[in-house]
């Protein structure tokens, strides 16, 4: 290994790669810099994410156990979260067996448009929730294209739960359906063509052989679509009207808390939705790795 | 020297012209562009329909209000401010995750996610929480003069805040692949750390910066829950486009004295949605070059 | 049990691309057949045809006196054996081989039983409860076999299935493949790219190009009496020399071949397998002057280089004892047996690599060809 310096230097340990020239200061460098570079990751990331974290926390128990019991305890507060949870759970049944569906036809067909396709796939992410609560508006409140549909039959879809659960499945299409696709493309289809060769139908097929081989996928976009339906609240604002006790979310329900000055009462509600998501974002985590780990 | 033994013609033989299989496998596709169709298509028609039915009065008409003109600018450089700046700190933090190791590295990459689990609207509540006028951090920044709650640097972290994990996704991976053997090449031949970053590393990196930033501006243009509580939606001031729309719609919420409806929200929205759809197609195109979710 | 496997007029194009052209022909009851040939010729296809996986433009599949042509796969009751094994990745061996008999409602114990004797059969016994991302190449492919034959199918449908081995193990599984077959007598279609693979193993090959049947004949007949060029070419190693049709047959500066499908006049390539060769120090009845360029002592034979008095070389390779100290320089005379003459239009020579014309030595095997310089004093 060959030096510049008159002296003779042992080998760095973490340095360049043997046999690189190097000079001490250009060695001191090399340890340094990465290093550095995990501090400002840190940093930003502390500054960013986790000091807020930290400061919610603070906040929502700083309130005491007195407080916390009364907000939980109120009939309004505990509707609003039944109705999350409730948009959420049909959000996320629907958009899993639709997304696995369109899934199999984009990882698999062939047909003319699919770009076109994907890219309708990704716009839920890129639209604005407002604009998409907007859309529904238009398509089913006063003037709207089916609102004449609907009024004859006495359904009311803005200002109540159907618009709710149509503009929190709009916003949360992408999640399965990307995640699904990627898996679909590496596993390829000849397990399914053994499965087929030995007698299987296709629907056992799927069951059998299709589904456990996605699941990991499957899981970690359903996660992502779950944590996204409950922390929806752009879109649900503009079709639900916020009622009390009858069309506000959770999320609505903090907006309401602090327009009204009960700060205290929104932070803990917060929080709350702050802990059903950070249990999420485990399981979140934990299927990314496993879906990783099998894409070996 | 044909053996006849191994030709044989059995009786009856013909040729047969078999239909296309292609007739099977429409229930599925149906199923799915069905659904892709009326969820996505069809608002999306809808918005553009009432927002631009009548000509551009509606925008103008729109863009009349108060406040609305420079909401829509200030919206577009806070965006493109937030996708400049977690493009670089996107791809520090995903450069720091893949190739350095530390300890809590995995807890930092689980920290990254925390955007994409917790409600947007939780997120303001956290922002406003730490660096408001109340809180000690805040207090201390607010006595140097530096404003965050209710000021232009607030919406910007919360812009900063949501969509700092799609940078670091979208890189990740492209570096995860990437083949460590040429920056090797390059350190053998002397190449400094910043000079491989630069000329090899850097350059195959790119498209999956570029698509990550561009998921970033679409999703700072539209962002609400985050924007809504930390900017103080003050017209002329705070006041971004998606919260400008919430406020066309509904006139009488945020203390807005707007005084339009639902088709010059429609207007604006469309503007936006356009916006928000060349992105998606921007992206498409920069993907296609190996790092999107569907391969051709 | 067994049935034949009987298909005719098989067409299947890929928009522009046709990948195999009205192809006819048998697999016999009880039997193993090779479909051979090189990447591209469809063979895959043709297997996958009759599988079900893959729906023909034209032609008709049958096997016994059922015709499956337009049934799915699961009518059709095959066992089908893929390359790359498509082993159920979450299922473990006994799972996977136990699919079959699971999908058609097989009473436990009765799937159970058939689960272990098949176990047994392909050596695996203790390996029931492993998952296939435990087992090396050879021991996923018996699974494979063992999963495919399970439910007793009527036919065995193998493409490729030693494709993804190493070359040892390749060898081990062919030998094993063999006796399974004496024990089971299943009708078997075996596709195979690997000409001494379908040599060995097969009753009959059907030798493939370009979506087309060039040949379909025993192994032997393949081999010694192959029909056109291009099978001439693709099994065994050949030597190819080229020269015109003269008083009904080709010679060299001495007699060598008779000629007699090819008119006089006609330019004609000359297939000749290097053991085919025969040197002599003393001019024969039908032999013609070499010059010996190089010999290369492999043990007990020896390779050798020769020229023909026009240029063009050849290969032979001769037991030792047979070359009675014949050195390099030497000139003495060889004299071919069992030669094959083609006409050059019918040899399509785009597709036979490389004829390597004077100063060039070719020796085509089933792989690339290897041409090897004229100079001395190379390899």
């Amino acid at each position: 290994m060959s030096s510049t310096q008159a002296p003779e230097r042992p080998p760095q340990p973490d340095a360049s790669p043997a046999g690189a020239p190097t000079s001490p200061a250009r060695a001191r460098s090399e340890r340094l810099v990465p290093r550095l570079l995990v501090a400002v990751a840190l940093a930003y990331v502390i500054v960013l994410l986790l000091g807020p974290l930290g400061g919610i926390i603070y906040y929502a128990l700083n309130s005491g156990l007195a407080v916390i019991g009364q907000t939980f305890s109120q009939p309004d507060v505990q509707h609003a979260f039944y109705l999350s949870f409730l948009i959420m759970l049909i959000t996320v049944i629907v958009n899993t067996v639709f997304g696995v569906m369109v899934a199999l036809v984009l990882a698999r067909d062939r047909f003319p448009g699919k770009h076109l396709a994907s890219a309708l796939v990704d716009l839920p992410l890129a639209v604005s929730p407002v604009i998409v609560g907007l859309m529904a508006v238009l398509l089913f409140g006063r003037g709207g294209w089916f609102e004449p549909f609907f009024a004859a039959r006495g359904i009311q879809v803005i200002f109540a739960l159907p618009s709710m659960v149509l503009v929190t499945i709009f916003i949360s299409i992408p999640f399965v359906i990307r995640e699904v696709v990627p898996v679909l493309q590496e596993l390829g289809l000849e397990e399914e063509q053994a499965a087929w060769t030995l007698g299987a139908s296709k629907t056992q097929t799927f069951f059998r052989v299709t589904l456990p081989n996605i699941r990991w996928g499957l899981l970690y976009g359903i996660a992502l679509s779950a944590a996204r339906a409950i922390g929806e609240v752009g879109a649900v604002l503009i079709v639900s009207g916020a009622i009390e006790g009858k069309t506000e979310t959770a999320t609505l329900l903090i907006l309401r808390f602090f327009d009204q000055f009960q700060q205290q009462q929104g932070y803990i509600v917060a929080l709350t939705l702050a802990a059903f998501s950070i249990v999420l974002l485990i399981g979140i985590e934990i299927f990314k790795r496993k879906r990783t780990r099998e894409a070996g | 020297m044909a053996d006849a033994a191994i030709q044989t013609r059995r009786p009856g033989g013909r040729a047969r012209l078999r239909p296309g299989t292609a007739a099977r496998r429409w229930p599925l596709r149906g199923a799915a562009l069905l659904y892709l169709g009326l969820f996505i298509l069809l608002p999306v028609a809808a918005i553009i329909q009432r927002g631009y039915g009548s000509g551009l009065g509606n925008l103008t008409s729109a863009l009349s209000s108060i406040g609305a003109w420079s909401a829509i600018k200030l919206t577009l450089i806070l965006a493109v401010l937030t996708a400049i700046i977690n493009g670089c700190f996107g791809t520090l933090l995903a450069y720091v995750l893949v190739r350095i190791k530390f300890p809590g590295r995995s807890l930092l990459s689980t920290v990254v996610d925390l955007p994409f689990a917790i409600p947007t609207l939780v997120a303001g509540v956290m922002l406003a929480a730490l660096y408001g006028p109340g809180s000690v951090v805040g207090g201390w920044l607010e006595r140097h003069g530096v404003h965050i709650v209710d000021a232009q640097p607030g919406i910007l972290l919360a812009l900063l805040f949501v969509t700092l994990p799609l940078v670091v996704r979208s890189v990740q991976p492209v570096l995860l692949e990437l083949d460590p053997a040429e920056e090797e090449a390059a350190r053998v031949l002397g190449a400094g750390q910043w000079t491989t970053f630069r000329k090899v590393v850097f350059p195959a990196l790119r498209p999956a910066i570029t698509a990550g930033s561009l998921q970033a501006l679409a999703r700072a243009l539209g962002e609400f829950g985050a924007v809504v509580l930390v900017a103080g939606n003050i017209p002329n001031k705070t006041l971004t486009a998606p919260v400008l729309i919430s406020q066309l719609i509904n006139p009488t919420s945020y203390g807005s004295t707007a005084t339009s409806g639902p088709d010059e929200a429609a207007a604006v929205s469309a503007l936006l949605f356009g916006l928000a759809f060349v992105i998606v197609l921007a992206t498409e195109k920069v993907s296609s070059r190996g790092s999107g979710w569907l391969k051709a | 049990m067994a049935g034949a496997i009987n298909v005719q007029g098989l067409t299947k194009s890929f928009g522009e691309f046709r990948a195999v052209d009205d192809v006819t022909f048998e697999a016999r009851a009880g039997e193993i057949t090779a479909l051979l040939g090189p990447s591209g010729s469809g063979k895959s296809t043709v297997l996958r045809m009759i599988a079900g996986l893959e729906q023909p433009d034209a032609g008709s599949i049958w096997v016994g006196d059922e015709e499956h042509t337009g049934k799915t796969p699961q009518e059709r009751r095959l066992g089908f054996v893929f390359q790359h094994y498509a082993l159920f990745r979450h299922m473990n061996v006994r799972q996977n081989v136990e699919f079959g008999l699971k999908v058609r409602k097989t009473p436990r114990p009765d799937a159970r039983a058939r689960v272990d004797e098949l176990l047994d059969l392909v050596g695996l016994g203790a390996f029931g409860g492993r998952y296939p991302d435990q087992l090396s190449g050879g021991q996923r492919q018996r699974v494979a076999l063992a999963r495919a034959l399970a439910p007793r199918p009527e036919v065995l449908l193998l493409d490729e299935p030693f494709g993804a081995l190493d070359a040892h193990v390749r060898q081990e599984l062919r030998r094993w493949l063999d006796g399974l077959h004496r024990e089971l007598g299943v009708t078997s279609l075996l596709v195979t790219h690997d000409q001494e693979e379908a040599l060995e193993l097969a009753s009959a090959v059907v030798v493939m190009r370009r979506g087309r049947v060039e040949q379909a004949a025993a192994p032997v007949d393949i081999y010694n009496r192959p029909a056109t060029p291009f099978v001439a070419g693709f099994v065994g190693a050949s030597n190819v020399i080229r020269g015109t049709v003269e008083n009904g047959g080709l010679s060299f500066g001495g007699p060598a071949v008779a000629a007699e499908d090819v008119a006089d006049g006609t330019d004609a390539q000359v297939y000749i397998r290097p053991h085919d060769v025969r040197l002599t120090r003393i001019q024969g009845e039908r032999s013609f002057p070499v010059t010996v360029e190089r010999r290369t002592n492999l043990g007990w034979v020896s390779k050798l280089q020769l020229r023909l008095t026009d240029g063009q070389m050849i290969f032979a390779e001769l037991p030792n004892e047979e070359l009675d100290g014949i050195e390099e320089r030497d000139r003495v005379y060889g004299s071919l047996r069992n030669a094959k003459v083609f006409s050059v239009d019918a040899a399509d020579l785009a597709s036979v690599p490389g004829d390597g014309g004077p100063g060039q030595a070719v020796l085509h095997t089933s792989d690339e060809p290897e041409v090897l310089a004229a100079q001395a004093g190379q390899n």
